[in-house]
């Protein structure tokens, strides 16, 4: 078993509290169902829209991370599964995808 | 752990609340862009995390700390409650302040008053219980709008214009105001309205619609919990919800057709609120007050104390309505005595009830006056008179269930059919 990170870019929101309850109970039974078959390595955190970007010689602090609201990562979860093939098809599951948000699978690096 | 459903429903009528009383009326949609944001920010947290074992606890401390938030950034723009702004203005009082407004028991008074601000007089009785559901309840517009069996875009519109009276105060209604009797009475009003919407058409295929009526039982005790809301009238239209509520069980069949009080298998009546409903009915006896209520509880007690519909006491039923008539005299109310003449002294006295009702012209778009005729008349075996009401009740009824309650009735009364006429009594 390898260690694989899911980052959330992007999705919408929900547009109003029946609607956000709603997609809520969505992830719930998503990552409910990758604990109980033994996936779960760590549910991870989600994660504030804003933020700053420090970068350059000069350590210049900007606004950011990212202009566009559809790369931003809203959330990460730490998952293990047999390889990047079997990781990315468990990720086709995320309730993300109805939102109009993406998922980035990238393996942990092993020594 | 798994949300109930529903959470928010349930808990933004209390949050709205709270923040009301802290932001004043004037900024009721300030109150609840905070909760809504509130709510939002811990599902998206939830929705990785895991729904924590008290998610209302969590709500509250989310939306407790948004509010001072907001009273900080705010503080020089005065947009807190008058009374308030004061303690808000200093770090050392901000925050135990507002603690104290989240304690349950001051957030259920202050739900009391924010009842009480929804049945302003300035707005209609259907904008005020609108009003009651949306900010009370929790019930989003298009909610309410279902319960109304209204358009959405028109009940946003309503709200819209009802919450603009609302905010022309800044407080919550002052329970010791010289208004209050008054204001109970729209309260009590707005209730029964609510609780009836839900009532009248509280069949299978809509089963949200009994939402509404426990979300009315919900309110009208609340109304107990406070020592000068807790009047007769209050009592007797808890005791009048109960007793009708404990036959919502009976009031379809197992294929979810409705089935008149005659037909019900009064077995399904459930015990636990009838008893409830009777003990209300003892307390409002509590003064010499005698209200529609109190007589409306007395009648569904005399039903709910009947067996089979053989042993109802008709003729005690036929003085309650005479009461109720001398306090309300709607055509409605005298439709509803003829109905009980009839049990009590055979369909044709209940026919001369019916024919003597003054105004019985306001009855013709009333779809029961039209089905209570037929009834009567197909006891007398006048069939074809009958099918001719049912007909016209048919072409009135207001949902599919009703419909179909006349079909059969339509039928029943065919030629083909030969029925034995029911015995009178």
């Amino acid at each position: 078993m390898s260690e694989f990170v899911y980052l959330y870019r992007g999705g919408q929101r929900g547009a109003s509290p029946e609607q956000s309850e709603q997609i809520m109970q969505k992830w719930v039974a998503w990552l409910k169902q990758l604990e109980d078959k033994g996936h779960m390595k760590d549910r991870g955190q989600p994660l504030e829209s804003e933020g700053k970007v420090v970068k350059g010689d000069g350590k210049l602090i900007t606004d950011g991370p990212y202009a566009e609201s559809k790369d931003i990562v809203g959330g990460y979860t730490l998952v293990q599964a047999k390889d990047l093939t079997q990781a990315a098809e468990l990720a086709k599951g995320c309730p993300i995808f109805d939102r109009g948000g993406l998922v980035e699978v990238r393996p942990v690096m092993e020594m | 752990m798994q949300v109930e459903e529903h959470l928010f429903r349930r808990e933004s009528g209390r949050l709205v609340t709270a923040l009301t009383r802290i932001f004043g009326l004037d900024n009721l949609a300030l109150a609840e862009d905070v909760v809504q944001d509130a709510f939002c920010r811990a599902l998206e947290v939830w929705k990785i995390r895991g729904v924590p074992d008290n998610p209302s606890a969590w709500l509250m401390a989310t939306a407790k700390n948004r509010a001072i938030d907001v009273l900080r950034r705010q503080k020089t723009a005065q947009r807190c409650a008058p009374e308030l702004e004061r303690l808000f203005k200093s770090e050392w009082t901000l925050v135990p302040t507002v603690s104290g407004l989240f304690d349950p028991s001051v957030i259920k008074d202050d739900q009391l008053r924010m009842m009480f601000s929804c049945c302003d007089e300035r707005l209609s009785q259907t904008s005020q219980v609108a009003l009651v559901l949306h900010l009370l309840c929790g019930f989003s517009a298009s909610e309410v709008a279902a319960a109304f069996l209204a358009g959405q875009a028109a009940m946003e519109k309503r709200l819209t214009r009802a919450k603009k009276v609302l905010s022309s105060s800044k407080h919550l209604f002052d329970l010791a105001d010289r208004e209050f009797a008054e204001r109970l009475s729209s309260v009590q009003r707005a209730i029964y309205l609510l609780f009836n919407e839900g009532y009248q058409s509280a069949s299978g295929e809509a089963a949200t619609r009994v939402e509404l009526c426990r979300e009315a039982m919900r309110l009208a005790q609340a109304l107990l919990d406070h020592p000068l809301s807790a009047t007769g009238a209050s009592h007797a239209l808890c005791a009048l919800l109960f007793l009708h509520a404990a036959r919502l069980p009976g009031r379809v069949d197992a294929a979810g057709e409705l089935l008149s009080l005659f037909d019900q298998d009064r077995a399904r009546w459930d015990a636990g609120l009838i008893e409830r409903g009777r003990r209300f009915l003892e307390l409002s006896a509590s003064s010499d007050e005698l209200t529609e209520y109190h007589v409306e509880a007395a009648i569904a007690a005399l039903h709910a104390a009947a067996q089979k519909v053989e042993e109802t006491d008709w003729a005690g039923i036929v003085t309650c309505y005479d009461a109720l008539l001398r306090l309300r005299p709607t055509p409605v109310v005298a439709l509803n005595r003829a109905i009980a003449v009839a049990q009590a002294q055979g369909p044709s006295r209940g026919l001369e009830e019916l024919e003597r009702i003054p105004d019985s012209e306001r009855l013709a778009g009333y779809p029961f006056y039209h089905a209570a005729l037929g009834e009567l008349e197909r006891r007398r075996g006048a069939l074809d008179i009958a099918r001719g009401h049912f007909c016209t009740a048919h072409a009135l009824a207001k949902n599919a269930a009703e419909r179909r309650f006349l079909e059969r009735r339509i039928e029943e009364c065919s030629p083909e059919m030969s029925l034995t006429p029911v015995p009178a009594g």
